[in-house]
């Protein structure tokens, strides 16, 4: 009886595992690539391309050479394959035939805006849902960035990182690399050279933004790499929520994302940051894929200034981020909420870094990790209590799920507490689903694939409910179970 | 000059030396153990089990080196090894990790071993006491090794203690290899109270087979710069292992506890709880790894670490982790550094008691945990002395042995 349960169970997670990827669609669009390789001429030619000033080409070129002298780091829970940087192209735009031609630059490719309603990305803004502004980047060009105009009443600036350097570029030099500065890991120094087109944002005081901003990030082009930047300041006693979602072709080749989020936060300001991430996870064998490296932190510069990171992990075949808050800000907040899914080959070594430099400070760490097929799920994290960190409060919570036999899950927390007046705590644990919580519902009739359905998501809850609504709808779609009967 | 220069100069002056007052199963591994440490030279700070103790400068002092014959009380389960009853060769450097630094220089440089040897379903009522007391006029380094073999359902509690008997900078290295057979159940007990001279580098290894209880307690009282390491590997089915640590740190005194447990097969059972109080400008650090392989299923395993931290210049480092590969197991871990209870200290201070006794009382309930887990009641009571009276800061040294000054 309880062998057939385990069938039922095993079929079910079998067909969760083999879910087509449904945004593995490419776009055939015009798409000019350069050179493939990587050498102090191609981050010249980015630089040129983009028609930047000199103060970002050495920001660059300093980049470059600080990541020639550096190796690929290999302590995370991953297996990263070997990188031949020098088959990658490290600039593709694919609206570069619109701009050639007689076109306005204003006017889109129909290929490519069929692409993002394909997406569910409408870039006409009176298609889109009212309470959202989109940056929509594909390869590494800003296709669009929608409701700029009615943003910039209020003063508030969001654009693509390029427009940012030629319009605001006193904001951009004052801000950029001040988070994440280059010689921060080996990505870092990757993405400060070859950046291409991320978002920026800048909300001034006493703002609250009125609407969810966003951006997706599309990679289309074959063997190249997307360098996204993002750079947000939220300035006094301001407020805004931010959303990422970001998708791939399938491709048999593993393609290299490389980003830099940073995000400057002062005084009674508050920055929410929501990614759903949801990158081609690569086949059932484990071939192909996006290898999303990442490094993203937050500076929470202000006194009484609030961070907080939810992310919903779902792609990619190999994730390596650390979304961080440094709080050096007196009595600064910072959250982290994750569930991260692996499924088939994937590999995912994620998790945050809260450290603890202004007085009275508190962050809060919620990691769900769920894993099935035959992959690997870990999570890392640091909190660090520095000496002047008085009254410093965390509380982390990491539970993995295990759906298989085959997967691993697992959990290196480090804690380097320098205060004696810090309260630190973290729990986790690991478990299978419950059988008592699956006979549970099957004695109430309802079929075991629903009531894993129910108990993942049940599990996951705790990080959902920290996301805008729309996203919520997408993420837990993205937990691939079914949801019916339950509520909100 | 990086510091195992010396020890590998070292290595060349006395090897023959060492080779001639010691056994033949010792020195058939000694040549490849040095090969080994020669090769890897001490562990940075980046090698992820040394992250929190700094090697190369413990071992950077100039030490001599202790070459003395152990002195063994004639007992019934005690032996030096080349007296041994059993052949100790599948044992001696068997489940020991070759490519720890550590291990590898102990290999190196031991010249005598001492085995504890409990035959097939004997039952040992009386602990066995092995104390060792550090004495010498010079800064001396001590390689000890130690063997337990538990046969077949033996049973045994085994107290190790620490002591150093002249205030001289001492250096430590110890390599412990237990083996317990099917059915085995020992405990083993290992307290330090040295001085703040005093460097220990202790590596222990257990093997367990078939329904085993393996416990063992490090209780570091008094001490200079420790580093205790405790790997377990679970080989046979349904049998548990507590590892449990207590460490009071003040001073500079520094204590470094890492332990793996893995679990290689089904239906196991490990607990870990590590309490620590540090003072002062102590650091105390705590990484604790349970490693659950694909086919061990039914595992149930829970590792706790709570931290005191007493003063605003001593320092906590825990890294709990887990690293798990089956889906039918329940493991949890849980970390704290906290401070001390603000509402039971006004409540005991309402009640007319001074504020440093509630402090002390506070830190003695907090260990007591530790200590209630201790089976041997005649340790366990002695620890609870101990404990209070190290708290209150009138145990500086080892107070009852007449050797120690």
């Amino acid at each position: 009886m309880r062998e057939e349960g385990k069938e039922v169970k095993n079929e079910f997670v079998r067909s969760v595992a083999e879910k087509k990827y449904e945004f593995g669609f490419t776009t055939e669009v015009h798409t000019e690539i350069i050179e493939k390789g990587l050498n102090e001429e191609v981050v010249r030619l980015i630089s040129e391309k983009k028609g930047e000033p000199d103060w970002l080409l050495q920001f660059r070129l300093e980049a470059y050479r600080h990541w020639l002298t550096q190796a690929q780091p290999t302590w995370g829970h991953v297996h990263l394959p070997e990188i031949d940087y020098q088959a990658i192209s490290y600039y593709a735009d694919p609206t570069a035939k619109s701009k050639k031609g007689a076109q306005s630059a204003e006017e889109i490719d129909p290929e490519l805006m069929k692409t993002f309603d394909k997406l569910g990305i409408p870039l006409e803004e009176r298609l889109a849902l009212s309470g959202t502004a989109v940056d929509a980047v594909m390869d590494s060009v800003s296709v669009k960035t929608t409701f700029k105009e009615k943003l910039s009443e209020k003063g508030i600036i969001f654009c693509s990182i390029s427009e940012a350097v030629k319009n605001h570029p006193d904001l951009v030099r004052q801000y950029l690399g001040s988070v994440v500065p280059y010689r921060d890991n080996y990505f870092a120094a990757l993405n400060s050279a070859v950046f291409s087109d991320g978002s920026f944002v800048y909300i001034p005081k006493n703002t609250r933004c009125p609407m969810e901003l966003s951006t997706y990030f599309r990679i289309n082009a074959r063997n190249t790499g997307q360098f996204e930047r993002t750079l947000i300041v939220c300035d006094e006693g301001s407020y805004v929520s931010y959303l990422e979602g970001c998708t791939a072709p399938m491709r048999d080749e593993n393609q290299l994302h490389a980003a830099i989020v940073e995000i400057v936060v002062m005084d009674n300001a508050e920055v929410k940051y929501s990614t759903v991430q949801n990158w081609y996870p690569g086949d059932a064998e484990g071939k192909g894929g996006v290898l999303n490296l990442v490094t993203k932190r937050g500076d929470l510069r202000g006194v009484n200034s609030k961070l907080s990171w939810t992310q919903v992990e779902t792609g990619s075949a190999i994730t390596w981020k650390y979304p961080s808050c440094v709080l050096r800000g007196d009595n600064s907040v910072a959250e982290f909420y994750s569930v991260a899914v692996t499924n088939n080959h994937q590999e995912a070594d994620t998790g945050t870094k809260m450290i603890h430099l202004g007085k009275n400070t508190r962050s809060t760490i919620i990691s769900k990790g769920i894993s099935a097929g035959k992959s690997q799920n870990s999570y890392r994290g640091l909190v660090r209590v520095g000496k002047q960190a008085d009254n410093a409060r965390n509380y982390s919570s990491c539970d993995s799920l295990l759906l298989g036999s085959q997967c691993g899950a697992h959990t290196f927390p480090y804690m380097d507490i320098h205060n004696n007046t810090a309260t630190v705590e973290h729990e986790a644990t690991t478990s299978k689903i419950n059988e008592d919580q699956l006979f549970y519902c099957n004695q109430r009739g309802i079929s075991t694939e629903e009531a894993v359905g129910l108990i993942v998501n049940g599990y996951a809850k705790d990080v959902l409910n920290k996301l805008p609504m729309e996203f919520a709808v997408e993420a837990q779609k993205l937990l691939s179970v079914s949801l019916e009967g339950t509520v909100g | 000059m990086r510091s195992e220069q010396q020890y590998i100069e070292l290595y060349h002056e006395v090897s023959d030396l060492i080779k001639s007052r010691s056994c033949e199963v010792m020195n058939s591994v000694r040549d490849e153990a040095f090969e080994t440490f020669r090769r890897m030279g001490f562990p940075t700070r980046k090698v992820e089990r040394y992250r929190y103790t700094d090697v190369d400068a413990a071992f950077a002092p100039n030490y001599g080196i202790s070459l003395s014959p152990l002195t063994v009380k004639p007992s019934a389960y005690i032996y030096n090894i080349e007296n041994a009853p059993i052949d100790v060769s599948p044992y001696y450097h068997q489940i020991a990790d070759p490519l720890d630094a550590i291990t590898a220089l102990n290999t190196a440089l031991v010249h005598d071993a001492l085995l504890v040897h409990v035959p097939k379903n004997q039952q040992v009522a009386d602990p066995i006491v092995v104390d060792n007391w550090l004495r010498g006029t010079a800064a001396t380094m001590m390689n000890r090794r130690i063997l337990i073999v538990m046969e077949q359902g033996a049973e045994a509690t085994i107290i190790m203690g620490d002591h150093a008997a002249d205030k001289q900078q001492f250096l430590t290295t110890q390599v412990i290899e237990v083996y317990c057979h099917d059915g085995a159940r020992l405990d083993l007990y290992e307290t330090e109270e040295t001085t703040p001279l005093c460097s220990r580098f202790s590596n222990v290894y257990i093997h367990a087979g078939r329904d085993c209880s393996v416990k063992h307690n490090s209780i570091t009282l008094f001490n200079g710069q420790t580093r205790n390491l405790c790997d377990v590997y679970l080989r046979g089915e349904h049998s548990e292992v507590t590892l449990n640590g207590c460490v009071i740190g003040g001073g500079t005194q520094h204590i470094d506890n890492n332990t793996l447990i893995r679990h290689e097969v089904p239906n196991c059972a490990s607990t870990q709880l590590y309490k620590y109080v540090v003072d002062d400008k102590a650091v105390g650090a705590f990484a604790g790894k349970i490693l659950v392989e694909k086919d061990a299923q039914k595992t149930t395993s829970q590792e706790t670490n709570a931290n005191l931290c007493a003063s605003t210049d001593a320092r906590i480092y825990t890294q709990p982790m887990l690293e798990i590969y089956a889906d039918d197991v329940k493991c949890a871990h849980g970390s704290t550094v906290g401070v001390m209870d603000e509402a039971a200290l006004f409540y005991m201070r309402q009640r007319g008691i001074p504020e440093t006794e509630a402090r002390t009382l506070l830190k003695n309930a907090f260990m007591g945990q530790v200590i209630d887990q201790i089976k041997f009641e005649p340790l366990r009571q002695k620890l609870y002395v101990k404990v209070e009276k190290r708290f209150r800061g009138e145990l500086d040294k080892c107070e009852d042995c007449r050797l120690c000054k």
